[in-house]
């Protein structure tokens, strides 16, 4: 049974903050959705493997030319919120990446 | 003969006694493309901020990733250069989030890679297992600013993401190396096949080859697998080295206090000369993988690899080996590749010179540069008229130094500078010479022990030299003053 | 009755008095009969007059498709070939990116962010003569079926604007069913598509996985997600899909084939033709349909049968989990795909001491509740300790359906069912997240299989409220599905008149 805890957990990973009402309000929510999905549990999926990609394809490439896109640099720095230099501005990264 | 069998690693590592080093290296090398990985980008190094940028590589919203063919091609040499399976692979996503990564995620490879199971033979002869090579996009720079020290100054960061999307080929290594020594010629070994292969520019100043070392300790002749600490931010083949020391032995130390050491990621410090603790996670980082359903699998045909295979250049070892065998040492052959004059040494030895001969040449005299036009049959020429006598080593290396400046053949430049070894008999006389005219240092020279022998010795060597500008055997004055010894002794 | 929005002229919008249908438009624009300049303005006039009560358009592209109608015309006038949808008004999903024009996907997080790109579809439908005139509103990054999680309000639907016009594509589906435009794009991940083309009583595709590039389509679940035409009738939605499907190098999961020839073929009508009857979805498996709506499906069963189809009801197990495993797979991937709104490079950002900060406020303010919930659901299938029990079960129940469709396809050619269990709803009734969720349980087979279906109306609740019927044909079935749903739509209009 998916918890309060869980729910502030899963939402601290991908970076939303939640109030205690928000929680309060998606916990239920969202563990109704996952109640409802144990009809999952019921199937007998030996040795079934999943589908990734409903139209089976492989070996997709394309040639190693480069492309540039015209004033891509000045729009995309255009549309940043904070620029320095050509560089995109952020506030201090704390610690390394993993 | 693998890195468990060597009996000195003990001895080697600088450990305390009965502590043996676990080691395992994560090399990252960016591959030599000319666009990015999963976007038409230019793939360069350099260049000014947010230039080598396309809306794919940039993650903008609605953008797909396309799979570079030439990335694929040269990961399968990589692959075939380790001696790995290359198989059906699918790109998964690894997310999580970060400034320097436009999609905050990074399309990698997880469960499926393309290469598995393969191993490097070392030059020392140590094999080493790969556990797998494979395939993942680079992410961009950030450069942090400011920060004056004050807390209301934090400063801020500055990202670019040129470098975003470059291909990259993650080489992860089983912990079957055991000394600093070891790991450095493992990176060495990598570097010289990917670069000899076309793969990658391997420069580790450029950050076209980054290393990550994982480093554990155990009582010898153990084989359990302890705790260890991932280090990054290693630069250098030396840092390599000094970092790996550093851990191994914070972790001896830390067993032998009783404590353990916490399995964390860890940062090499090169002027304080240590490891320090990277960011403090309540719990490790969950990636959440799973296959990227943008991308389809990667299933290269047998006939793909078998052409692949073909067009692969010999590798390192294969030039070591082919020295070997015409019966350069060991030592010299991984020199003389190392330094890529193995073509010349082996066609002046096909040519008929000496392989022991040309070896310590390439070794003590010769560099890539200006050797590049150096012509093997007048090398050749050159290490016959030193085995034939004509030449003492030292008027050799003369010749040769001269013969890379001007290209002129060896016995031209000989008799130019009126080389010609000396006559036994004159070295004879010479020596003796020197030995009737010295007769107290003489005395003290035959009444001597090994070690003020040795300091004498050098005296009448040098004299010698002295009397013969430089021209004398070195290795034949010393076998007449022994000789001389002998009868005087006796 | 129901109550639909007017013009000022008293007339319903729904009746599309006076307008062409695309096929009609193209050929009269073609022949030099009718100039695009005139068919947008009188949409644009439109526009003016019935958007205000509809909030079908987030951003109208007045200057845009001006221009885009003056270059069709001048083409005509020059005797060069104007195109396949020569002056053939477009209204595109507000998710699908548009070079120099807002592109919002109805999120704060996007609002004012402009593409620096056209997505393949838009060039397509350039290439083609097309002119579009605007951006149409969303459920927020089309995560809804009744484009009440839109960030800047919801649309109504033209039939009652009391009511909801179903989503995620309700700002398309209004705008067609209004004659705002002849026709619109939309995209379809659990029946964003389909379903408000039947709340909103005009047809809607969603293509064969694969058929139409995703490439400028602001990502939700990439392996389910699919652009696709609404229409006022089949054929115009079979030249739209005609004009934009085909092989793009730049979507990886692009099907390598060219655009199948789909309009040659519609009035063969269904003779021979096996259809069944999905029973779990019509009222056997899975409660909550109402009467009316069955009752039109078993009519539209009638008339098959009356136009030479064979009709027999079959059961798909697998079906009735295709609800659940959707909601793990959908949200899965779209917690992935949202990932990249952080505040750094586009969109909102609110300042904070640190990075990691700075981006958990610019999505916490950026994000509507539901996205905010389908990304917590998404990370929680994935996450170390579920991903075997929810994600990865989910995709292995995924191989279960398509093995299972497959079975059936043997012994039918199409398969049909109601496109949504209810008729359009008003404002408010399904505010439960759970019960929303249901809404799509028609509609989200195909997504997870890949398969087309089409939704085509097919009369009404007693109310007046439009029913849709929805077709269902195997991967790259697109021909016969087109032409099952044709004669539906001709018998259709047989019932009315």
């Amino acid at each position: 049974m998916l918890t309060r805890q869980d729910v502030a957990k899963v939402a601290k990973l991908a970076l939303l903050d939640l109030s205690d009402a928000e929680l309060d309000r998606f916990t239920p929510q969202l563990a109704a959705v996952l109640e409802h999905a144990r009809d999952l549990q019921s199937f007998d999926l030996d040795g079934v493997l999943p589908t990734h990609h409903p139209f089976p394809l492989v070996n997709v490439f394309r040639p190693d030319e480069v492309e540039l896109a015209e004033d891509v640099r000045e729009e995309a720095l255009a549309a940043a919120p904070a620029v320095e230099d050509h560089l995109f501005r952020v506030p201090p990264v704390l610690g390394e990446p993993a | 003969m693998t890195a468990t069998d060597t009996p000195d690693t003990a001895t080697d590592t600088g450990l305390p006694a009965g502590w043996e080093m676990v080691i395992g290296l994560e090399v990252h090398a960016e591959l030599a493309t000319a666009t990015k990985m999963f976007s038409p980008a230019p793939n360069r190094f350099g260049g000014d901020p947010n230039t080598n940028v396309h809306p794919v590589c940039l993650g903008l919203p609605g953008t797909l990733p396309v799979v570079n063919a030439k990335a694929i091609e040269l990961a399968i040499r990589i692959g075939l250069a380790l001696n790995c399976t290359v198989q059906r692979c699918v790109f998964a996503r690894k997310n999580y989030f970060y400034p320097d990564m436009p999609k905050d995620y990074q399309i990698s490879q997880y469960e499926e890679a393309l290469n598995v199971d393969g191993h490097l033979e070392l030059p020392s002869g140590a094999v080493i297992g790969i556990e797998r090579a494979h395939l993942e996009e680079d992410t961009g720079k950030s450069t942090h600013m400011g920060a004056s020290g004050r807390i209301h100054d934090a400063g801020y960061s500055l990202v670019d993401y040129n470098r975003a999307g470059v291909p990259l080929i993650e080489i992860v290594s089983r912990p079957d190396l055991r000394t600093p020594d070891q790991a450095r010629e493992y990176v060495d070994e990598l570097r010289s096949i990917l670069v000899t292969i076309g793969a990658s520019d391997g420069k580790m100043e450029e950050g076209s080859l980054r290393v990550d070392a994982n480093v554990s300790v155990r009582p010898v002749g153990s084989t359990e697998l302890r705790t260890r600490c991932e280090i990054k931010n290693v630069n250098s083949l030396r840092s390599l080295g000094r970092a790996i020391l550093y851990e191994a032995r914070r972790h001896v130390s830390l067993y032998e206090a009783g404590e353990r050491p916490i399995q964390e990621t860890r940062h090499w410090d090169e002027e304080a000369g240590r490891t320090r603790s990277g960011r403090s996670k309540e719990e490790a980082e969950d990636y959440r993988y799973f296959p990227d359903p943008d991308l389809v699998p990667v299933d290269p045909s047998p006939e793909w690899v078998d052409e692949i295979r073909a067009a692969l250049p010999p590798l390192p070892s294969q030039r070591r080996a082919a020295l070997v065998e015409r019966g350069a040492p060991t030592a010299g052959a991984a020199i003389a590749v190392g330094r890529d004059l193995d073509g010349l040494a082996l066609a002046a030895i096909e040519a008929g010179a000496d392989a022991e001969r040309v070896i310590t040449h390439v070794a003590n005299n010769l560099a890539i540069e200006g050797a590049e036009h150096l012509s093997p049959a007048h090398f050749a020429d050159l290490i016959r008229m030193e085995t034939a006598g004509e030449l003492t080593a030292t008027q050799a290396k003369q010749v040769l130094a001269d013969m890379v400046a001007t290209g002129r053949p060896p016995a031209d430049i000989a008799a130019e500078k009126g080389f010609q070894a000396m006559d036994s008999n004159e070295l004879e006389t010479l020596v003796n010479g020197i030995v009737d005219a010295n007769p107290d240092e003489w005395a003290r020279f035959c009444a001597g022990d090994d070690k003020s022998r040795g300091k004498l010795q050098g005296f009448f060597t040098g004299q010698v030299m002295k009397a013969t500008k430089g021209q004398a055997d070195g290795k034949a004055v010393n076998a007449l003053l022994m000789a001389r010894l002998a009868r005087d002794t006796a | 009755m129901t109550d639909p929005v007017t013009l000022p002229d008293g007339t319903p919008v729904t009746a599309r008095a006076g307008l062409a249908s695309a096929v009609d438009t193209a050929a009269a624009v073609r022949a030099g009969t009718s100039s695009a300049t005139e068919v947008l303005e009188a949409h644009l006039a439109r526009i003016e007059a019935a958007d205000g009560a509809l909030h079908a358009f987030n951003h109208v592209m007045a200057d845009r498709a001006r221009a885009d109608a003056a270059a069709v015309d001048a083409a005509v006038a020059a005797g060069r070939d104007p195109g396949p949808l020569a002056g053939v008004t477009v209204a595109l999903k507000d998710n699908l990116c548009t070079r120099g024009v807002p592109t919002t996907c109805s999120s704060r997080i996007l609002e004012g962010w402009t593409p620096p790109y056209d997505a393949t579809v838009v060039e397509r439908l350039r290439a083609a003569g097309a002119v579009l005139v605007g951006k149409t509103n969303l459920d927020e990054f089309a995560m809804g079926s009744s484009t009440e999680n839109s960030a800047f309000g919801p649309t109504r639907n033209p039939w009652d604007p009391a009511r909801v016009p179903g989503g995620s594509s309700g700002g398309s589906a209004a705008a067609v069913a209004a004659g705002l435009t002849t026709v619109a794009l939309g995209s379809d991940t659990g029946g964003s598509i389909r379903q408000p083309a039947a709340l909103c009583g005009v047809v809607g595709v969603k293509p064969t996985y694969g058929l139409v590039s995703r490439y400028g389509l602001v990502a939700f679940a990439s392996s389910l997600d699919q652009i696709g035409p609404f229409a006022p009738t089949v054929a115009d939605a079979a030249v739209v899909l005609e004009a934009i499907a085909g092989h793009d190098r730049r979507d990886s999961t692009s099907i390598p084939q060219p655009a199948p020839g789909l309009t040659a073929q519609l009035g063969e009508g269904v003779e021979g033709l096996r259809i069944g009857i999905v029973s779990e979805l019509s009222g056997q498996g899975i409660d909550g349909f109402e009467p009316d709506v069955l009752a039109r499906l078993h009519e539209a069963a009638d008339a098959l049968t009356s136009a030479g189809a064979k009709i027999d009801t079959v059961s798909v197990p697998s079906a009735v989990a295709g609800l659940s495993a959707y909601y793990m797979i959908a949200p899965a991937e779209a917690s992935s795909n949202l990932a990249r709104y952080d505040g750094v490079r586009y969109g909102l950002r609110r300042e904070a001491p640190n990075t990691a900060a700075m981006m958990a406020a610019s999505r916490t303010a950026g994000f509507g509740p539901e996205v905010k919930r389908r990304i917590m659901l998404g990370t929680y299938a994935l996450s170390a300790g579920y991903w075997d029990a929810f994600y990865g079960r989910a995709q292995r129940i995924r191989t279960v359906m398509i093995a299972e469709f497959a079975k059936v396809y043997e012994n039918f050619d199409l398969l049909i069912c109601p496109t949504s269990p209810c008729v359009a709803f008003e404002f408010g009734a399904k505010a439960d997240p759970l019960t929303m969720y249901l809404n799509d349980v028609c509609t989200i087979p195909s997504n997870l299989t890949g398969q087309p279906a089409i939704s085509v109306p097919f009369g009404t609740d007693a109310t007046g409220l439009p029913v849709g019927i929805q077709v269902m044909a195997p991967l790259l079935g697109e021909a016969a599905m087109f032409r099952a749903a044709a004669a539906l739509e001709q018998a259709a209009a047989g019932k009315e008149s």
